[in-house]
């Protein structure tokens, strides 16, 4: 992608820009690659060829990249799964069996750390969002422009390979372990028990208004924090990579600036990668056990 | 990077691994590390039966050996009494019948004894008797004198 009529701003943005696939409307003006404008006679399902026309195609419109990346990556984390579940044996494990009861050992402990209550489904939950979203981070590692250069070569106009950097991934499981904590609140306490701890603290009931701002912030909060934490680490991850990857970008030929540029971008990328793989582990970690610490408060009996 | 219904698809997706993850992921393999868990408990325990029988057992035997050594030293006891026994009683038996036969002995001896007496007896009255016919020249009456002979033979 890095031909020479691009510009820096244009090397980032088109770096930032989600395959999308969705609908355009009708009389929607598009710019070929030869710069004719093009008005689109009916509403057309189609692949957004820029940032424009995605934001053209509204709320119903697919990120192609983001979810078949997720879909393949949770995949592949299941498909190994399974395949020693299937096969497990009580008596010496091996290979792939060891690393899978490690992962299961490791998840399953820090879940008993943080969660009290009894719910066969927290574990679980706990181990597919560490290793979905340890899997995702991870992506983040492959060096930046050799998946876009790989799609643009076939004809694909746009491929972001980590999904945890669009906000819909981070911001779709937050949504779900929110659902999971408005039911289980609701399951536990009852559908009094949770308005009434909406409602009737810190204050008393004669603070309720107040009360019910203060909690349903506090309430609100847990998802987007969630997503939001996930997403700025990654986001802001991918963006550093891409400035890195500038400095080589600035290459026109030997010169001591050149030579300089290149070589720091090669140090700084290493620098920066090796210092990735503790946020991308760390952030999928962070993400576990606040979501098992969420489902723990949903299941407390408030004090 | 806008919010669109990929939102509501990583939901759904999200969903469907945590679901597929808790049936056919977590479940057998939690299931297998407690069985192994259980299994390694059951060896532990049995291993320290094992070892209590173990130490049941030898103390068992060892009673049991101090037992027939008792008993053997018991039986070579009886044994050698009876053995000594026996020897006396035999000792005692062959006495006894050497005893007897000497008797034995004697009494035919003493018999002989007599029987010869006797003999010579006779002989001797009829020597005498010869005798004293020639000296007297003339056949002596044997039922003249009888009771001569008779005193005579007393004599002898």
């Amino acid at each position: 992608m890095s031909s020479e009529a691009h510009t820096s701003a244009e090397y980032i943005h088109h770096h930032l820009q989600n395959l999308t696939y969705g609908q355009l409307p009708a009389g929607f003006e598009r710019h070929g690659a030869d710069g004719a404008v093009e008005a689109l006679q009916q509403a057309t399902w189609t692949v957004a060829h820029t940032s424009e026309e995605a934001k053209a195609m509204g709320f119903w419109a697919l990120n192609l990249d983001t979810f078949f990346v997720s879909l393949l990556l949770g995949a592949i984390f299941m498909l190994v799964f399974r395949s020693v579940a299937k096969s497990v044996v009580t008596g010496t494990p091996s290979g792939l069996q060891n690393f899978c009861e490690w992962a299961i050992e490791f998840i399953d402990s820090s879940v008993r750390g943080s969660f009290s209550g009894k719910n066969n489904m927290v574990g679980p939950l706990a181990l597919t969002i560490f290793f979905w979203v340890f899997t995702m981070n991870l992506m983040d590692l492959i060096p930046i422009d050799y998946i876009p250069l790989l799609m643009t070569s076939l004809g694909v106009p746009f491929f972001k390979v980590v999904p945890s950097t669009d906000p819909n991934a981070t911001f779709g499981m937050a949504i779900g372990v929110f659902l999971l904590v408005l039911y289980y609140s609701v399951k536990m306490k009852g559908l009094g028990g949770f308005v009434g701890e909406l409602t009737l603290q810190p204050f008393g009931k004669w603070g309720m208004p107040v009360n019910l701002l203060l909690e349903g912030v506090n309430l609100i909060a847990k998802p987007i924090s969630l997503a939001l934490r996930l997403f700025g680490n990654m986001y802001a991850g991918e963006m550093i990579f891409i400035l890195i990857a500038l400095m080589g970008g600035a290459w026109a030929g030997f010169s001591v600036s050149g030579v300089t540029l290149y070589g720091s971008q090669i140090l700084l990328s290493l620098g920066w990668a090796i210092f990735h793989i503790l946020i991308v582990t760390l952030q999928a970690f962070i993400f576990m056990t606040l979501t098992v610490v969420y489902l723990d408060m949903a299941h407390q009996e408030h004090h | 990077m806008n919010i669109n219904a990929t939102l509501l698809a990583q939901t759904i997706m999200f969903a469907l691994f945590v679901w597929f993850c808790m049936k056919f992921v977590w479940t057998p393999i939690v299931a297998a590390l407690e069985a192994r868990k259980k299994q390694i408990a059951d060896g532990l325990a049995d291993a320290e039966r094992a070892k209590h029988d173990l130490e049941l057992a030898s103390k068992r035997s060892a009673e049991i050996l101090r037992e027939a050594k008792e008993k053997a030293g018991d039986i070579i006891a009886n044994s050698e009494k009876r053995g000594s026994e026996i020897v006396e009683e035999a000792k005692n038996q062959a006495k006894v019948e050497g005893d007897r036969i000497i008797a034995g002995a004697k009494a035919e001896i003493d018999q002989e004894v007599f029987r010869a007496k006797e003999q010579l007896r006779t002989q001797v009255s009829a020597i005498a008797l010869a005798g004293a016919g020639r000296i007297l020249g003339r056949e002596i009456d044997a039922k003249a004198h009888n009771d001569l002979l008779d005193k005579l033979v007393a004599e002898i």
